[in-house]
């Protein structure tokens, strides 16, 4: 069967299991936009590409199949890089197609041409540019299949536009041929022996469960290895929502905004077992004193994060899923009562720091705000957020039991990521109730995808922590640059008129009392909603681990007595 | 100190400027690099000298993110094992005819050839280690060299010896064991 290029993209994405994809038309994929017609495909038009591949991403993480996203060369293309970038750092598996000038014109600076594999080389996890019609269908199907094997990760795929209008006979690869690419899935018996002999010795173990028990489906097997084993978990801002935060054995978030038993708990270690995670600096504080006393046992997929940023001492490289069901068997039972209390003591002191036992005092504080979207939602909603201190805050207090239903930017911490991936987010969850929690100066980042919202009719509750500030910018001014404010009080528009001018209902919220009520509203308001509320200004995220501190020396919520 | 490592990679466009790209991203620094077609049509050999300050922990890292690359099939690191290195020069000295039988001489003790006689100059060209190339240079330095070219080393073990691979299950070829205790610095 002979068919255009065009075509073929299409074919392809149909054998994928395409259902939705998200992008902007231009003249350099315009082919492609043609040949979508006749093809059954919701294709969702974006206001700003960024937003089109924050979209695919929080498709991506909410479905857990590969997001598609589609932008025409030149700025188009470039609009795309900050979303790309974003789906690298926290591994999100992606496909975006981009079109680009004729095979014969590249190099000459065409019009709209840009060198964009060049530009996203160190940002996808492959690229192709694709100059002929009958390497289409075998570049899509490897893009998919490198996009969600292994590490998952976001690739490229740039395509002349010569190719999408020349015709070629169609085959689709029955498999991809990459003889560079096989990432590895099991750990060898005597790697996992040398584990077990440490979690036989340990007295003290912490897991702690990243964004790869999540990618890797391994929730079941990190329940069952943590309860045989009694092992607490602390969860990377990422890996929230993969062990149910309910479960005593959870400790919540580490890291720089964790809780101060969590970081307590890995300084006082004796084995540490990292699942699925990369010792990021925002969760390690740093190395010199990161959890001294602990051997290290770590399951990555990827064998570039093994004693990338911590010497470890047994590496299992492989899937997390599949290393951890091979650890369970071979483990007995064990209980750390003593060290389990020891933790607990930590728990209680941290709740006589908490604000949510403060008393109302009639500001409106974005941790209670939170801890009220969470009662309402019974905990069950789909959460997304923007990046900043409403961020942090909603890490530590909307505690998810369930997995895939936490999306935010972590590795990148993209600004404007709240409002485009819970639109994503919806596509791939049309039944569920979804959250979008944004700050004021992250909503204005992509704010144009409202419109966007309304078109789609995408059913997602949107509320904008509303501080006149660069929050989080503010909080570091404030406690490292001596209160020096430095651009970060930010006019703010009219949120309420904004939305309204969208064509969203939306609610400006100043008082306590008034809270209840607009989440209801939101609640039974069926498409878009914005509320937005004047929360306190100056409040700061606690625990804070300074950057570059030791885990353990953390800034603590100044203990408030009753009112 | 400079690490030695051997990659194949397939042979497709762009592959070199990934590799390249992936040590300026990750922050080191390539003394040399040479690439060309092997035996095989579908597979490119590159021979890669890199700085490792941090020694045994920079390899390793270096091998892991070769690995990440796609089209990087294996990676052996040569540094320590028997092996032939060979760079090749072309030197150009600028030399009147009285005078070309010192360089004529000196090209025998380094089992050099003359590949080009001009009316005012010759072209020198020298294989070996980089050792020999430099002492060459220095000794032709005195007469006057207009130009020099080198090809960057190019490396191969000796008999059945492989390098050393960190990487489990990374290519189907015997990989070896090393210890974190090594490594760590
Ligand atoms: C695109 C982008 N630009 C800048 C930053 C740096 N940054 C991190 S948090 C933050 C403040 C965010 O303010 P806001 O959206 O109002 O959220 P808040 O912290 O007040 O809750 C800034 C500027 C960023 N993360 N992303
Ligand atoms: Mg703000």
């Amino acid at each position: 069967m002979k068919l255009k290029g065009a075509e073929i993209v299409w074919e392809c994405l149909m054998r994928e299991g395409v259902e939705v994809v998200f992008g902007y038309p231009g003249g350099a994929n315009m082919p492609i936009y043609d040949a979508m017609l006749n093809y059954p495909v919701h294709h969702v038009l974006v206001r700003h590409e960024q937003g089109g591949a924050h979209m695919a991403d929080g498709y991506a993480r909410v479905s857990g199949k590969v997001g598609v996203a589609m932008a025409t060369s030149g700025p188009g293309a470039t609009n795309l890089v900050t979303g790309i970038a974003t789906a690298m750092m926290d591994s999100v598996p992606v496909v975006f197609i981009t079109g680009q000038v004729a095979a014969h014109l590249i190099g000459g600076d065409a019009f709209q041409e840009t060198d964009v594999t060049g530009i996203t080389l160190p940002i996808t996890k492959h690229n192709y540019l694709v100059t002929r019609a009958d390497q289409i269908a075998e570049t899509i199907c490897e893009a998919f299949y490198i996009a969600r094997s292994g590490r998952p990760g976001p690739v490229l795929v740039d395509i002349c536009k010569n190719a999408q209008v020349e015709s070629c006979e169609f085959v689709y690869p029955e498999e991809v041929k990459l003889p560079g690419y096989q990432p590895v899935t099991r750990s060898p018996r005597s790697l996992l022996d040398e584990a077990v002999a440490l979690i036989e010795k340990a007295k003290k173990p912490v897991i702690l469960c990243g964004h790869g028990v999540l990618m890797s489906k391994a929730e079941e097997e990190l329940m069952q290895f943590a309860v045989k084993t009694q092992t607490p978990v602390t969860s990377t801002l990422l890996g929230l929502g993969a062990f149910p935060a309910s479960h005593p054995l959870s400790l919540g978030m580490m890291g720089m905004h964790g809780e101060a038993y969590a970081n307590n708990a890995i300084q006082n270690s004796d084995l540490i077992l990292a699942f699925g995670m990369r010792f990021d600096d925002r969760v390690t504080g740093t190395l010199k004193t990161y959890a001294p006393k602990a051997k290290k046992i770590h399951i990555e997929i990827d064998p570039s994060e093994v004693h990338k940023n911590v010497f470890v001492d047994v590496p299992l490289v492989g899937d997390v899923k599949t290393v951890v069901s091979d650890l369970i068997p071979l483990v007995d039972e064990y209980d750390h009562d003593e060290w389990l209390e020891e933790i607990n003591n930590w728990k209680n002191e941290a709740d006589s720091r908490s604000i949510m036992n403060w008393e109302d005092d009639g500001k409106l504080y974005v941790a209670h705000l939170i801890g009220d979207i969470w009662k309402a939602t019974g905990g069950g909603a789909i959460v997304t957020t923007d990046v900043g201190q409403h961020q942090m805050w909603t890490a530590q207090y909307y505690q998810l039991d369930k997995p895939n239903r936490w999306i935010t930017s972590g590795g990148a911490g993209t600004m404007g990521f709240g409002l485009p991936s819970a639109i994503g987010a919806w596509f791939a969850a049309k039944d569920q109730e979804i959250w979008a929690i944004a700050g004021d100066g992250g909503f204005q980042m992509t704010a144009a995808e409202l419109t966007t919202a309304v078109q789609e009719g995408a059913n997602v509750k949107i509320a904008i922590m509303n501080n006149n500030f660069l929050g989080m910018v503010r909080q570091w001014q404030e406690f490292f640059f001596e209160k020096r404010y430095s651009a970060v009080n930010m006019l703010t528009p009219d949120f309420v008129k904004l939305a309204e001018a969208h064509g969203v209902p939306a609610r400006l919220v100043t008082k306590r009392e008034e809270v209840g009520e607009a989440i209801a509203w939101a609640r039974k308001t069926r498409g878009p909603v914005v509320l937005e509320f004047r929360v306190e200004q100056e409040d700061a995220v606690y625990p804070m681990v300074p950057a570059g501190s030791a885990l353990h020396e953390m800034i603590r919520r100044p203990v408030k007595q009753a009112a | 100190m400079n690490y030695t490592f051997i990659a194949l990679v397939e042979n497709k466009p762009g592959v070199l400027n990934r590799v390249a790209s992936l040590f300026r991203r990750r922050n080191f620094n390539i003394e040399s690099l040479a690439v060309g077609r092997t035996d095989n049509p579908d597979v490119s050999r590159m021979t890669i000298v890199v700085s490792c300050p941090n020694g045994d922990v920079d390899a390793h890292r270096i091998e892991a993110n070769l690995y990440k690359l796609v089209n990087v099939i294996d990676v052996q690191d040569v540094t320590h094992q028997p092996s032939v290195t060979r760079d090749l020069a072309l030197i150009k000295v600028k030399v009147a005819p009285d005078r070309r039988a010192e360089v004529n001489g000196l090209a025998e003790i380094f089992r050099a050839r003359i590949v080009d006689v001009a009316p005012d100059s010759v072209i020198v060209e020298i294989t070996g280690t980089e050792d020999k190339i430099e002492g060459m240079m220095e000794l032709l330095r005195p007469i006057g060299i207009v130009e020099m070219v080198r090809t960057g080393q190019v490396a191969m073990t000796r008999g059945v010896n492989d390098g050393v691979r960190r990487m489990p299950g990374m290519s189907d070829r015997h990989y070896e064991e090393v210890p974190v205790a090594a490594m760590v610095p």
